[in-house]
């Protein structure tokens, strides 16, 4: 091959080797931690080494340097602890799935006994295969402070039986915490989520799996019109749906056939049709609203006392009930969870989206206002703000409901 | 390079310069004029590389301390809530000089308030410690 300039790392392509080789390691008998250390070691060094001089088979390639490692270390360990040294026989790797590797990796890193900060760290690092620093950097904390939660979540590990199969759900939900829980700006967490979730639907036919890659397609479909050039919110009614992304929906869309097809529902399959619902209105205005508040009656038939255990369900529902059946009887749906939700930013939100949609503008501005105080978020702090100003104003002089004049009142 | 904090408040400090009310009364103009400005705030402290840190409080309190052994933390709300401090944000600088964060302070304290015109909102300015390493004697 002529060496040409520095080729560019695929590093998705690489990232995509990790649990392969991570769960080749901990297969053949390593230690869950010492390997996963090694092969972080073998990923910064491949990172460094690669663009230069990218090896014909990356997979084994990163298999004999974090081996390398792994051996280092004991070598040291034994040194220290004056043990004699064992050598290490390196057993062929048997063909293994792919699909199989990730789902092993992610049991063991979606571990009931770990926390879900540590849960979210570990799968980023042993499965999505970033760097502590740039785990560090979407959440906004310092690298050593990210690196002492993933040791600490790697010695809660020591000493658990890996080989059971764990528990689904858990991994969903801390994929879906991936999707979410992100800092803006930075490392593209939702994009990481999406993948790591399209891996687990490889490796499993639990529709639900299915159902949280559809909800994050549809979801991220609309994220390039969710802010504005200057970082504001827009919200869903406002969007400029021009630019969602039409191939993410299709994917979306095609991906939650699948899953319901199976005729097992559940949360996820349910919320991402309703997404899927939204995506598919060509304007706010042709939403279907009465679709959307049946699935809304699915969601909060999934669980006992909803108002409780998934209040999110029910004050979504309210929304839908408040465009089906009229502001007050949302309103109605929404005073249900007072009790639950009183302190959230969203309920507030909601309710004053509801008096505006009533026409209540005085309430609405009041409400947004309650909201605003209450949000833990900077952008949409600002963007309630703005709401109760608006509605305010609009109250004040209705031609300036849109914004639609700059005149200033007189003194 | 000495670092400071410019602390943002909802209430506390000296006497307003001249009152206004809470930005959710402003007009909309008037609340999108101050988020542009202080959006901008933070650009030009990043692109003249004396930003360190930018960050907002939500305005919850709950004051904590030590309940004893065995026991909860106590929290309280109080005592005076309504007029005590409490502190809205901050923008950490590192810059040349004193002289140097005061003026910035006292640039984003022009910040456009209700009508357009400056808010001149008291902002508090306080100089960060910080623990050198030892590479020459203490005098």
């Amino acid at each position: 091959m002529i060496d040409g300039p520095a080729r560019r790392l695929d590093e998705g392509a690489l990232r995509a080797l990790v649990p392969r080789v991570l769960a080749g390691l901990v297969r053949r008998g390593e230690d869950f931690d010492a390997a996963e250390d090694a092969l972080q070691e073998a990923l910064l060094e491949a990172l460094r080494v690669w663009p230069e001089h990218s090896p014909h088979d990356p997979r084994a390639w990163l298999t004999t340097v974090a081996t390398r490692r792994l051996v280092d270390a004991r070598r040291s360990e034994a040194a220290r602890q004056r043990r004699e040294e064992v050598t290490h026989a390196e057993p062929p790797s048997g063909p293994t799935e792919e699909g199989d590797d990730t789902l092993f990796l992610l049991f063991c890193c979606c571990h009931p006994d770990l926390a879900p900060a540590s849960q979210v760290a570990l799968t980023l690092r042993a499965v999505g295969g970033l760097t502590t620093r740039e785990i560090a950097d979407a959440f906004y904390v310092p690298e050593a402070t990210m690196a002492q939660r993933i040791s600490r979540a790697k010695r809660t590990l020591q000493g658990q039986r890996l080989d059971q199969p764990g528990d689904l759900a858990v991994v969903l939900r801390v994929l879906y915490l991936v999707y979410t829980a992100g800092h803006a700006g930075r490392v593209d967490l939702a994009g990481e989520a999406i993948r790591l979730a399209r891996q687990l639907t490889l490796a499993t036919e639990e529709p639900e799996a299915r159902g949280l890659l559809a909800l994050m397609l549809l979801n991220h479909a609309r994220l390039p019109a969710r802010l504005d050039s200057e970082g504001r919110i827009v919200t869903l009614d406002r969007q400029d749906r021009g630019l969602w992304d039409t191939r993410e929906i299709a994917e979306g869309v095609r991906v939650l056939q699948s899953a319901l097809a199976l005729e097992r529902p559940g949360r996820y399959q349910v919320e991402a049709a309703i997404a899927a619902l939204h995506d598919d209105a060509a304007s706010a205005g042709e939403t279907d609203w009465p679709q959307i508040l049946a699935w809304y009656d699915e969601l909060v038939a999934l669980t006992a006392d909803p108002v409780r255990q998934d209040p999110a369900a029910v004050l979504g529902r309210a929304v839908a009930v408040g465009h089906v059946l009229g502001a007050a009887a949302g309103l109605r749906e929404a005073d249900r969870l007072r009790e639950v939700l009183g302190e959230r930013h969203r309920w507030h939100a909601v309710r004053g989206h509801l008096h505006e949609l009533g026409g209540d503008l005085p309430a609405a501005a009041t409400a947004y206002a309650d909201a605003a105080h209450r949000a833990t978020d900077v952008a949409e702090r600002d963007h309630l703000v703005r709401q109760a100003a608006r509605a305010r104003a609009a109250q004040a002089r209705p031609d300036a409901a849109r914004g639609a004049t700059t005149a200033r009142p007189r003194p | 390079m000495p670092k400071y904090l410019i602390l943002k408040h909802y209430r506390g400090g000296p006497e307003q310069h001249h009152p206004f009310p809470p930005m959710d009364q402003w007009a909309p103009e008037d609340v999108e004029a101050h988020m542009a400005f202080l959006r901008n705030v933070g650009k030009l402290l990043e692109e003249s590389g004396e930003l360190v840190d930018a960050q907002a409080l939500t305005p919850e309190r709950t004051w904590v301390r030590y309940g004893g052994p065995e026991a909860a933390p106590v929290t309280t709300d109080g005592p005076h809530p309504e007029t005590s401090d409490l502190i809205a944000g901050w923008y950490m600088i590192d810059v040349e000089s004193r002289e140097r964060a005061l003026e910035i302070a006292a640039y984003i304290s022009s910040e456009p308030g209700p009508g357009g015109g400056p808010l001149h909102e008291w902002l508090d300015v306080r100089e960060i410690m910080w623990e050198r390493s030892q590479t020459t004697d203490t005098a």
